[in-house]
This record gives structure tokens, C-alpha cells and sequence, in this order.
């Protein structure tokens, strides 16, 4: 691996390359942390806006027209609102209102950090469009089919999970991909409330070390890739849950 | 025709090579004028900036009025930024130029900064007094705020907090995440920190620590660099020299920045002896 940082130091002596963040070990040790809190802080995102999702839309269907108000107001709320706004939002403004433990350091700090509030508010704004997104899936499900799990004696819960929820997903499933791949790429706005994640790590790197274009080149491969991947778990998803002959 | 030609060009010829200010002595100028003029600052409290009727004040502008007081002239206050304060010296609008200038070999290339420096920056931390912060290494492990692009972040956490900074585009975001107790201080440039400190009452569970790690950054004040080993370069020499060893540098940053910076009083210390 060594012969390899010595290549790159090189081709930054003779080429002026600087690939600083690879052959640097303090720069790489902080670029690799910044790509693992992305990757942590998307995979946790990912999960808690899908399940925002799932039960949002159930509770649009909802009996209680207090539940359907709150699921509405919710949505309007996180949906009209920019993301960067709504954490800074978070982390400013309500943070500080938290209850506060005292630290090791002895000083009383509110129990949030900028990670938890980055990943909070990133959940509940793609959870508002996800909850849409289950909605139009919900929908799509023919009454008829609906109407023989409650001539069965299903629960509407039941009826949910285990007619409604199954078919709803395999119909949403791309628009529901397209809105979690917009979100894996919003957790760079976490970068405005000191979260360190890739592009907080990458700006420091490129203002101590000037090497701007390098650092944009690796940023966008790092997306590319990361998004890449997640499109492409995403694909195998959907031909697994492909029930031949629906939709069709 | 050809004649008349030759006249205009050679006038003009002339005129080219004429212009910049050819004077010897630029001291006796602006002593038969009766007007010094200086370039200030006007965006960079309490340095320099404009009071509520528009007029430059600030603790530059007070040196700038020391000036005008030793020559018997008036004085003229010009408002300068980083971008053109060099220029406008080059070209003459400006007798002197106040304006929190740090000093580097490329621009002692360029203008001509006077020997002995008036003041310097460096860098110190706000820190929260609970965490007993007594000087960098005192940082290790712990979460500490600062400004995305400073030039000290990358040896701040590689060789002490040895974890990512809280850093953030703005000063405000980093105040108020050092006000909620999110870090256990701010490390800023010094001269404002001690300003800030002084200003808002916000800060009375906090403390200004110096860190010494990283050296100051002197300002200077600077003349044309053709005047620089005239009278004119030698008389700024010697004023910013009386400052120092009077204590007046030290009087003015404590009525203007409301504190005093441990270089200036090193600095003055040192000329006193």
C-alpha cells in the first residue's frame, strides 16, 4: 500500500495532482470517517423515512379525522419547507430547548447532537413525500381485493400489512427509489450544522491543501458510486418482488 | 500635418511617463497642503468603521488622527478595503494606509510597511470556563468549535483535538453552537474574540484563552514603498515606535476593543525597555 501513497506523492511533485486526501494518513483517516458517516447517516435516514412512510399512509386511511389532520399537517409542513431551513431549524432552534445533560467536560449540553438532529429531519422530510408515495401505492390496490379481506375477517391492520402493503409497495416502488435517491444525496446538507460527513470533510481538505479540483473529482466519484450502488440494490429489489402477470 | 502629429504624440508620450507622484519629500507636501490623508477601514469594527452619522472612527482612525496631531495638519479620512488599500497608496490618493494590513513578504514587495509593526492577530479560544481549558493541549479528544477554512483547523485537530471539529460556515452558527453548549470553546482570531467578549454579556461564563501554538500575525501600516527610507518612512517609524514604548497602542485598543491583546502588551513591554 505504501508504494501506492509514494506513486501518488509523486505524481503531486511532477504533475502538481494533489490526491493529498489518499496518500496524506491524517487526510485519508478523516476522509474514510466523513464517507462512513455518510454512508451510516443515509443507510438510518433511508430506513426511518421508509417506515415514516408506511405508517403515514395507513394513517391516512385512517377512521379518526384528528390522525388524517395530523398525517396532513405533517406533510405540508415538511414537504413545503426546504430541507437546509427545517435543519437548521432543528438543530438552532429546537435543539437548544432540549433537556441538557452535563457532559464529561461539565458542561450542560442538549441530549441531540447535529448528527441525530441531521438524521431526524432528513427522515421526517423524505418521510413526508414517502408517505405520498405509499399513498398513490395504497390507491392503485383494487377495492374488490380490499373488500374480500374484510368479507374475510381481517383487521384493517391486517388487511394493511398483508393485502394493501405488499401490492402498494411493488406498484410505488420506483417513485418510492427515486425519493430515497434524493435523499441519499440531501445528507450533504448535514454539512451546515457541522455533521462530519464527506463534503464537511472534503471542504476542509480542499481549504487547507488548495487542491479544490481534486477534491470535487473524488466527491463526485464518492456519490456517484455510493448512489450507484443503492440504485442498483433498489433494481435487484424490484425483480425480487415481482409477482408475474400484476399490473399488467 | 506631420508636424502637429509629432507634437500630440510627444505630449502625449510625455504625459504617460509624468504621471504618479514624483516627490521627493511627501512629508513637506502635505505639510504645505495642510491635509494628511489616510486610508482607513470602514468594514471592520472596531478598527474601522462608521458611527451612526456616517463619520470613520475606530481605533485606526484614532492613529490616523494621532498622525495629522504630530505633523499640524487636518486630517482626511479615506475609506480603503482589502482589495484596493495597496492600490490606492500606489497611486497616490492616499498619504498613509491604517487598514488592519497583515504583513507579508509579497506585499513589502509592493508598499512600503513600516518597521516596527503597530499590532498583531493570532489565535485564542473562547472557552467555556466548566471545561478549564488552560491551552491547546488541553483540547484533546474534545468537541471544539471553529470556522469552516480557518487556517490553523487543519493543525488544531491533527496534532491536538485529535476528532473533527464543530466547524461551521459563519460566526454566528459557531457562537450559538458554543452558546447551547455544543463545544467547549470557539477558536478565533484573537483581536476579535477580545472584542466580542467585551461587547456582549453573553459571554461571562467564558473565558479568552491564548493559544501560543500558532504565531501572531502582525499588522502593518504602511507608505509608498519609494518613501519607505525617505523622512517620510523614517517619521511613521518613529511615531509607531513612540506609541509602543508610551502605552498609547494599549490605551486605544482598551478603549476600542475593550481588552488588550497579549502581543500588544508584549510589544509594548518590550519598547519600554
Amino acid at each position: 500500500m505504501e508504494a501506492v501513497w509514494d506513486f501518488l506523492r509523486h505524481v503531486h511533485d511532477a504533475y502538481g495532482v494533489n490526491l493529498v486526501h489518499f496518500y496524506d494518513g491524517f487526510e485519508r483517516g478523516r476522509m474514510l470517517r466523513g464517507m462512513w458517516t455518510t454512508l451510516q447517516l443515509a443507510t438510518l435516514c433511508i430506513l426511518l423515512s421508509v417506515v415514516i412512510g408506511i405508517v403515514g399512509a395507513w394513517v391516512q386511511g385512517s377512521r379518526s379525522r384528528l390522525l388524517r389532520a395530523v398525517v396532513q399537517g405533517y406533510i405540508q409542513f415538511f414537504r413545503n419547507t426546504p430541507p437546509l431551513v427545517q435543519m437548521y431549524f432543528f438543530y438552532f432552534a429546537l435543539g437548544p430547548m432540549m433537556p441538557r445533560v452535563e457532559n464529561e467536560y461539565g458542561i450542560p449540553q442538549p441530549i441531540l447532537g447535529s448528527f441525530e438532529w441531521a438524521m431526524l429531519s432528513l427522515s421526517f422530510f423524505a418521510g413526508a413525500f414517502n408517505v405520498e408515495i405509499f399513498r398513490s401505492g395504497v390507491e392503485a390496490v383494487q377495492k374488490a381485493t380490499v373488500e374480500a379481506a374484510e368479507s374475510l375477517g381481517f383487521s384493517r391492520w391486517q388487511i394493511y400489512r398483508e393485502v394493501v402493503l405488499p401490492l402498494a409497495v411493488r406498484v410505488c416502488l420506483p417513485a418510492l427509489n427515486n425519493n430515497l435517491v434524493n435523499l441519499a444525496k440531501t445528507t450533504t446538507q448535514a454539512y451546515a450544522i457541522a455533521v462530519p460527513e464527506t463534503l464537511f470533510v472534503a471542504s476542509q481538505i480542499w481549504s487547507d491543501r488548495i487542491n479544490v479540483f481534486e477534491m470535487m473529482v473524488t466527491l463526485l466519484t464518492f456519490y456517484l458510486l455510493l448512489v450507484g450502488a443503492f440504485v442498483w440494490l433498489m433494481g435487484r429489489l424490484e425483480r425480487a418482488l415481482r409477482v408475474p402477470g400484476f399490473g399488467k | 500635418m506631420r508636424g502637429f502629429l509629432k507634437t500630440i504624440l510627444a505630449a502625449a508620450i510625455g504625459a504617460a511617463f509624468a504621471t504618479g507622484p514624483a516627490l521627493a519629500d511627501p512629508m513637506a507636501e502635505i505639510k504645505k497642503k495642510g491635509v494628511l490623508v489616510v486610508g482607513v477601514k470602514t468594514d471592520y469594527p472596531p478598527w474601522g468603521t462608521r458611527d451612526a452619522s456616517g463619520n470613520i472612527v475606530g481605533m485606526e482612525a484614532d492613529m490616523a488622527a494621532d498622525v495629522a496631531k504630530r505633523l499640524g495638519v487636518k486630517l482626511e479620512l479615506v475609506s480603503v478595503v482589502s482589495s484596493n488599500r495597496m492600490q490606492f497608496l500606489q497611486q497616490g490618493k492616499i498619504d498613509l494606509m491604517i487598514a488592519t494590513m497583515s504583513d507579508t513578504p509579497e506585499r513589502r514587495k509592493v508598499v512600503g510597511i513600516i518597521d516596527p509593526v503597530y499590532y498583531a492577530s493570532g489565535v485564542a479560544i473562547l472557552a467555556n470556563k466548566r471545561a478549564a481549558i488552560k491551552n491547546a493541549g488541553d483540547l484533546k479528544g474534545k468537541p471544539v468549535c471553529a470556522l469552516q477554512g480557518a487556517f490553523y483547523n487543519n493543525d488544531l485537530q491533527s496534532k491536538y483535538t485529535g476528532r473533527d471539529l464543530v466547524a461551521f460556515k459563519g460566526v454566528p452558527e459557531a457562537e450559538q453552537a458554543l452558546l447551547d453548549g455544543r463545544c467547549v470553546g470557539f477558536v478565533y482570531d484573537d483581536v476579535v474574540l477580545v472584542w466580542k467578549k467585551a461587547q456582549e454579556a453573553k459571554w461571562g461564563d467564558f473565558e479568552i484563552v491564548q493559544l501560543n501554538e500558532w504565531q501572531p500575525v502582525p499588522w502593518g501600516l504602511a507608505v509608498r514603498i519609494e518613501d519607505l527610507n525617505g523622512p517620510w518612512g523614517k517619521f511613521m517609524s518613529d511615531t509607531v515606535g513612540d506609541w509602543l514604548k508610551s502605552g498609547a497602542l494599549l490605551d486605544l485598543e482598551k478603549k476600542w476593543v475593550g481588552g488588550n491583546t497579549a502581543w500588544l502588551s508584549e510589544a509594548t513591554a518590550k519598547a519600554k525597555k
